[in-house]
């Protein structure tokens, strides 16, 4: 019962916060923004924060968080007075990218101005967006990310203010990865909320990547959630390098729309970060599409990583591939929830599915389900979970090669891990995050001095 | 070079040898034999220091050395090298960059400097011509998806790359067709001279045609119960082990 009641603490607290700086959250922002807050303020009741009870957060109790934060929220971009983009520049040769900087879930104008894109591209405050572009961004804003279905995207729905917007024109071949690095910064601890879109045009292809980083040892929320629309035959690699400080949580929503015969990759690298939530939907939409789904964990002291995927066949002839694995040391725990929905019209469907899992020690703990609902005779699907330990015969004979056991071992583990980080596309990339997994298994600091390309040096 | 006394050893709860003495030196080469569950495997396991073996008893020095001090990676390093009955799949582990690990690793043991990447390749190409490997097997993973008489040859080619003194062959004939029974032969002769020893664990005398020991022992219930020359082999391929287990009395 005591428990009840706190819950209803968290939930009544935030409400009150939230019709406290109604004016700061709602000002300067167009009415149908501030419209879709009124049904999310409602699902937010309805659902509150989800825990043990909610079934699509089974694995992730969020209540205790929200119970103990009292975190200062910023309705205002907090003003750092500091170029950004001279911290973070990027002197890299080989790995250049269009470098967009989030602080504190605020696009930064001041750090970005310098940036140059191709021609037609539209990289710009959401919040401008809103504005400015209001006949994409309403468009496209919230009918992805629905409030109804999701607690957090309720939450931040109700909040949102700012992030990145991103418009990429038909037939456009971005060569240089878009560099989001989501930033966090404050003197004390800290909720952030970040809300992106980005709309991929028809036959265009880009690659993404989204860093988060962690400037200062505060104890960070971030509530960052992003709605993807993929036009006809875009080509598109999502990459996440989860590399924060042990006192964050991570609570992120990717929502994607793929149109037909577009081409989906995405993976997310979870190195770093105390509570780490994934949520990710796919819809696709279209004839042909095809979606390539990732994911890699590393965790261990008392880290917890949740991926809860939910990938849905709406069209025929789609194709889905998910991979994620998860390498758990000490007695940090784990989750991941592979659902695929294929309906009644997506005939020819082929949906595949794998959750692989190793556990050192015997405090670490994964929780795997998978969910396939399938509504339609004329499909191929399958998944596979497995939590296993490491391979002692693998183990045996290296060492009997002259390979030391703990070399051994984070050979095995290094191998495991790679089948995930070959997927990555982008060869630099992949080299970089190579390094960056292979300095996390050593147990050496991977975290980037100044940005996630810092790593390479 | 190698000394075992008096070695009792189990593997889950059961006794699998039961008092074994054998000295190998330099320059020789044993061939172990005996019927399917007399130990074989086992003794060389418990030489290359597999952990389900569980020693209960008895000496092993290496080198002068006592080889029960030693981890599994130190005894390789050392000098010692089991061919595997069952070389293990290893997927995401690249061949070159296992072999390039266990090379460096040796050689940090003797204080030599590592080699560098030209160099590695040099030995790489150098050995896969000695052995006659496919140059496309040492681009994959780990024996992961290889064939029976590739994983043996890789073993072989493994051997080649490390120079060890005491190569131990776990029943290196088994799967082999003759032409790949040849090679690998081939490849255990070339790496042999007057300072290695080599011990050859089989249940045929087929593979004694190609490599010519200097003494054939048989194992029968975790003892050896016989050892002579090698003319040992063709009695006991003529006569069978149960003319062994006669003359033993049973």
């Amino acid at each position: 019962m005591a428990e009840v009641l706190e819950k209803i603490g968290a939930v009544r607290r935030i409400s009150e916060l939230y019709a406290a700086n109604l004016a700061g959250i709602t000002g300067g922002l167009p009415s149908w923004v501030n419209q879709a807050r009124k049904p999310a303020f409602l699902a937010f009741q309805r659902m509150g924060i989800p825990g043990f009870r909610t079934e699509n957060y089974k694995y992730t109790d969020l209540t205790r968080l929200f119970e103990n934060e009292n975190f200062r929220r910023s309705f205002t971009p907090d003003d750092f007075e500091v170029d950004l983009s001279e911290v973070f520049s990027c002197d890299v040769p080989e790995f250049d990218t269009h470098l967009i900087l989030v602080v504190n879930g605020w696009y930064d104008d001041a750090s970005n101005k310098n940036t140059i894109y191709p021609e037609g591209v539209i990289v710009k405050s959401l919040r401008k967006a809103m504005v400015e572009n209001a006949d994409l961004v309403q468009k496209y804003y919230g009918q992805l990310a629905v409030v109804q279905d999701d607690p957090l995207t309720a939450m931040n729905t109700l909040f949102a203010q700012d992030g990145v917007f991103i418009y990429i024109p038909d037939n456009l071949h971005i060569e240089k990865p878009l560099q989001l690095i989501n930033v966090l910064r404050s003197e004390d601890d800290l909720y952030v909320t970040q809300r992106n879109l980005i709309i991929a045009g028809k036959n265009s292809q880009a690659k993404l990547m989204f860093c988060d980083h962690t400037l200062m040892p505060q104890q960070f929320i971030n509530n960052n959630l992003t709605e993807f629309e993929m036009g006809e035959d875009s080509v598109i690699d999502i990459y996440s390098i989860q590399n924060q400080h042990n006192k964050t949580a991570s609570l992120s929503g990717l929502y994607i729309r793929q149109e037909r015969g577009s081409q989906l990759v995405t993976s997310a690298i979870t190195l770093h970060g105390g509570i780490i939530r994934n949520n990710l939907k796919v819809l696709l939409d279209g004839e042909h599409a095809s979606a390539n789904i990732c994911g890699l964990a590393l965790s261990d002291k008392n880290q917890h990583v949740d991926n809860y995927t939910n990938i849905e066949h709406i069209k025929p002839n789609c194709h889905s591939n998910q991979l994620y694995k998860n390498i758990l040391d000490d007695s940090s725990t784990g989750g991941f929830t592979g659902r695929i929905h294929v309906l009644p019209y997506a005939s020819k469907t082929a949906a595949y599915q794998r959750n692989n899992n190793v556990l050192l020690t015997n405090a670490a703990r994964m929780n795997t389900k998978p969910q396939l609902v399938i509504d339609n005779d004329d499909v191929k699907c399958s998944h596979g979970a497995t939590v296993g330990r490491i391979n002692d015969e693998a183990l045996f004979y290296l060492q009997a090669r002259g390979i030391n056991e703990q070399e051994a071992r984070l050979m095995l583990m290094f191998a495991f891990a790679h089948e995930v980080l070959a997927e990555v596309k982008i060869e630099k990339l992949r080299d970089v995050i190579d390094k960056l997994v292979n300095k996390r298994l050593r147990g050496e600091v991977s975290k980037c001095h100044s940005c996630a390309l810092d790593c390479i040096r | 070079m190698l000394v075992i006394k008096d070695l009792y050893a189990k593997v889950e709860g059961k006794d699998i040898l039961r008092g074994i003495n054998l000295t190998v030196n330099a320059g020789e080469v044993h061939a172990i034999m005996g019927p399917n569950g007399s130990g074989k495997s086992t003794l060389a396991n418990v030489l290359a220091g597999n952990t389900n073996f569980e020693v209960t008893h008895g000496s092993i020095t290496f080198n002068g050395k006592d080889i029960f001090d030693m981890s599994p990676d130190v005894r390789a390093k050392e000098g010692l090298f089991l061919s595997f009955q069952y070389p293990v799949e290893i997927p995401g582990v690249s061949m070159v960059n296992f072999l390039k690990t266990a090379v460096n690793e040796h050689r940090k043991y003797r204080n030599e400097k590592e080699l560098s990447a030209g160099d590695f390749l040099k030995l790489l190409r150098e050995k896969k011509a000695m052995v006659q490997i496919d140059s496309q097997l040492t681009n994959r993973s780990v024996n992961e998806g290889f064939s029976g008489g590739e994983k043996k040859k890789n073993e072989i080619f493994q051997m080649a790359m490390l120079e060890p003194t005491l190569a131990i062959l776990d029943e290196t004939d088994s799967g082999l067709d003759i032409d790949a029974l040849r090679i690998v032969s081939n490849g255990v002769n070339m790496l042999k001279n007057k300072n290695n020893a080599t011990i050859l664990v089989t249940h045929y005398q087929r593979l004694l045609d190609y490599i010519v020991p200097d003494f054939v022992h048989v194992l029968y219930e975790g003892r050896i119960v016989k050892s002579a020359g090698k003319e040992l082999a063709f009695e006991l391929e003529e006569k069978g082990y149960d003319w062994i287990k006669k003359e033993l009395g049973e």
